[in-house]
């Protein structure tokens, strides 16, 4: 293609990225960098149906001359970035001087909520996604070796975890598990244990929340790996058949191989997707056990009367950070390839 | 051209009917669009004052549960995208803290004549807010369940410990007890009350200063932590929507609920005959001997955006008039539906815990700027105490902590 052609042709996709993408990025960063101003406060005297009381309120006019006058609030270079609730770097100098040893320091570095909720991120994309890849894969394959007649019937069964809408399927599972649900009664039931709950443990909640994350993801991986199978050539196959190959090595050494490309896909996407986890923890209501990166932002500007736009845009753009620091690995091996390729 | 006049005749016949149908509010004309919470109470108020709605004034209502989340957005544009917010002690602040609403004395003077001394909600002197309906959580107990095990009613949170104890040692439940712990703003007004009942102040007088890390949060902390032992292991999870059907369904015995939700429990509808008549509401608990009940009083009530035309304001205010007027409260069951400020409100039974802890002195919630970062900085810190993995004391300096760095980035400590 001509590169004049090519611009016109994605120049609908490049406008709106930069509009919508880009330039939203701009403004969170810049957010990100200031806090509000200093607040005039004044002493009032405040009347409710129950009684007078002397508070205190902000003073409309002072403050409406200081926004005035600078409208994003005051500079605070990267002060919000460093502040307890992000990287904390005071507090964790002082968890490392404290503690006596490296469990000690983990104990406290968890008490802090970026971090608390960085190693649940972590887990889950660290656990999720080869699961998704590894799953999706067998489904594929046994989806492939079933006669015409049930495969339509079986993709769409196949594909419903993912149809489902992630807040929907989540919050019908979480009345599952209810111990008054079908599957934490069952539970109780084969345990023999009436105080077992997936709710209120830690442990089985981030098990309960990783379940679903595999659950929710295999179909995606399955369809691409499944659309995949369809264009592995079919002469390699009977050539390594002929040659006496059983059907576990034709799979190791002639279908993976041949699907490495959509590997190497799926794992970007599923890394993208699990380090941005946020549906289930709220479908679950499991933010008491377990948080992630996006729940954070989602907290500071949902959970409260307040909200803290630059706490967010903070949080915001180390999430971006820490997506592009997971996929520099397979950033890096893409481009050494396309490299090899273009010489 | 015969289509177009059928249509025009038939649009006149609808107005008219229209016109005919809705009450006469005295507004000339000028545009009323509402955002409210979404329960009940609420709909009755806003429905009646649709009612004003005619050919020269224009109605919309937008009922949602996270109308606290997009009041400051929608009304910090001109024109403000709602004429009024109907709000309550904590969602307030942030509209006040922006000066988004307008005082109200003017109209008060010109058209408030029935008010009440009692519903207008002054700041500094100013009416900023008109108070409808008032509310704050208390104890329901089931009755029969305490004539079983021979307890009498509990007034202090002592005696709901012993009770549950009892309740669970006679074997007639096992999580005999539920508050509403669900770790997000639940949580927070969970301690927010208990604190309150200790005596505690959130504040240094005066200051934005946090000053919960002391004797009186420990012991708050520790009683929070002795209820929910009795409560489902569960209880993170558990607001209205979760303990009000456990309480139908009867598995509770006892329950700190908000008064707004008796309505719910006291009627047949999705309950048992036993459960229903058992069901009597008390007032808020006193906790460690002392007299201030561990409750919050709330109020709602209608404010008026400060980024709307006058005409449009004085519109609004006479349509809200009408949603609050005595007709509302004797139309249909809205007498029951919340516990009224207006005079043609009978109180019934529902309503005995809201007025036994008016009564008993309970505190307003703190209509501070800077009280919802505190609130916020509850939730997030207390289900690690809850769930026994750190100290009391450690538990208290983390909500410090995180207050003072919320607190920081909105300018309120520097």
């Amino acid at each position: 293609m001509k590169h004049k052609t090519f611009f016109w042709f994605i120049l609908p996709s490049l406008a709106a990225m930069l509009l919508f993408i880009a330039m939203p990025l701009v403004s969170v960063t810049i957010q990100s960098l200031f806090v509000e101003h200093d607040q005039v406060l004044v002493e009032v005297e405040n009347c409710t149906p129950f009684k007078c009381e002397s508070s205190v309120a902000v003073d409309q006019e002072a403050t409406a001359a200081l926004r005035e006058e600078r409208p994003l609030g005051q500079f605070n270079g990267l002060g919000t970035y460093t502040n307890r609730s992000h990287l904390a770097f005071p507090e964790v100098r002082e968890a490392w001087n404290a503690s006596g040893s490296l469990h000690d320091f983990g104990a406290r570095l968890m008490n802090l909520p970026f971090y608390k909720a960085l190693a649940f991120t972590i887990t889950y994309t660290a656990v999720v996604t080869p699961f998704v890849i590894v799953l999706g894969l067998a489904i594929a394959l046994g989806v492939n070796a079933l006669p015409q007649l049930v495969k339509g019937p079986t993709i769409f069964c196949s594909l419903l975890p993912m149809i489902v809408t992630p807040l929907i399927g989540s919050l019908i599972l979480f009345w599952m598990v209810d111990a008054d649900g079908i599957l934490g009664a069952a539970l109780q039931r084969i345990f023999d244990d009436d105080q077992l709950s997936l709710k209120a443990s830690h442990s089985l909640t981030w098990i309960m929340l990783i379940v679903y994350g595999i659950w929710h993801s295999a179909p995606f991986s399955f369809i691409v790996f499944y659309a995949g199978l369809q264009t592995v050539p079919q002469e390699t196959l009977e050539a390594a058949q002929i040659d006496g190959a059983t059907r576990w090595q034709r799979v190791r050494y002639v279908v993976v191989p041949y699907m490495t490309p959509l590997v190497v896909f799926i794992t970007l996407m599923q890394l993208m997707d699990n380090f941005r986890v946020f549906e289930p923890i709220v479908g679950f209501s499991a933010s008491a056990k377990a948080t992630s990166l996006s729940w954070i932002i989602f907290n500071d500007l949902r959970g409260g009367d307040i909200q803290l736009f630059g706490s967010a845009a903070a949080t915001s753009l180390l999430t971006i950070l820490g997506v592009v620091v997971l996929l520099m690995p397979v950033l890096i091996r893409t481009w050494q390839e396309f490299g090899r390729k273009v010489v | 051209m015969n289509m177009m006049k059928t249509m025009a005749a038939g649009a006149a016949v609808t107005i008219g009917v229209a016109t005919a149908a809705h009450a006469d509010c005295g507004i000339a004309s000028g545009n009323v669009s509402v955002l409210a919470n979404d329960f009940p109470a609420l709909h009755a108020v806003v429905s009646k004052a649709e009612e004003c709605a005619s050919s020269t004034v224009t109605f919309s209502k937008n009922h949602t549960t996270e109308h606290r989340d997009i009041q400051v957005a929608a009304m910090t544009a001109n024109p403000s995208e709602y004429t009024t917010a109907i709000v309550a002690n904590s969602s307030v602040v942030p509209l006040l803290n922006g000066g988004l609403i307008r005082p109200l004395d003017d109209l008060v003077a010109k058209h408030g004549q029935n008010l009440k001394k009692n519903q207008l909600i002054t700041i500094d002197g100013k009416i900023m807010a008109i108070a409808f309906m008032a509310n704050a959580q208390h104890l329901v107990v089931r009755k029969d369940i305490l004539d079983e095990v021979g307890l009498d009613i509990p007034e202090t949170y002592e005696d709901v410990l012993a009770a549950a104890e009892a309740i669970e040692a006679a074997g007639v439940m096992e999580h005999p007890f539920a508050m509403l712990t669900m770790a997000d703003w639940n949580l927070g007004e969970e301690f927010v009350n208990m604190y309150l009942g200790h005596g505690g102040e959130f504040f240094k007088p005066g200051t934005a200063e946090p000053a919960v890390n002391n004797e009186k949060g420990v012991a708050a902390l520790n009683m929070l932590k002795a209820l929910v032992e009795f409560s489902n292991p569960d209880f993170l999870t558990y607001n209205t929507g979760v303990v009000a059907p456990i309480w139908e369904s009867g598995n509770l015995a006892m329950a700190q609920m908000w008064g707004s939700s008796m309505g719910q429990l006291l009627d047949s509808e999705g309950s048992t005959e036993e459960v229903v008549s058992g069901t009597l509401p008390v007032g808020a608990m006193t906790v460690a001997g002392g007299t201030t009940p561990a409750s919050s009083l709330w109020w709602d009530g209608f404010t008026i955006a400060a980024n709307i035309s006058d005409e449009d304001a004085e519109a609004t205010f006479l349509a809200m008039l009408n949603g609050i007027s005595n007709e509302m409260v004797m139309e249909g069951d809205n007498n029951d539906r919340a516990v009224w400020l207006m005079d043609a409100y009978k109180p019934g039974i529902a309503a005995t815990g809201i007025s036994a802890t008016a009564a008993a002195g309970a505190e307003p919630y703190p209509m501070l700027p800077y009280m919802g970062l505190l609130h916020g900085a509850f939730f997030a810190e207390l289900p690690d105490f809850l769930q026994g993995n750190e100290s009391a004391e450690q538990t208290l300096a983390d909500i410090e902590a995180a207050y003072i760095t919320a607190a920081q980035e909105k300018g309120f400590l520097q």
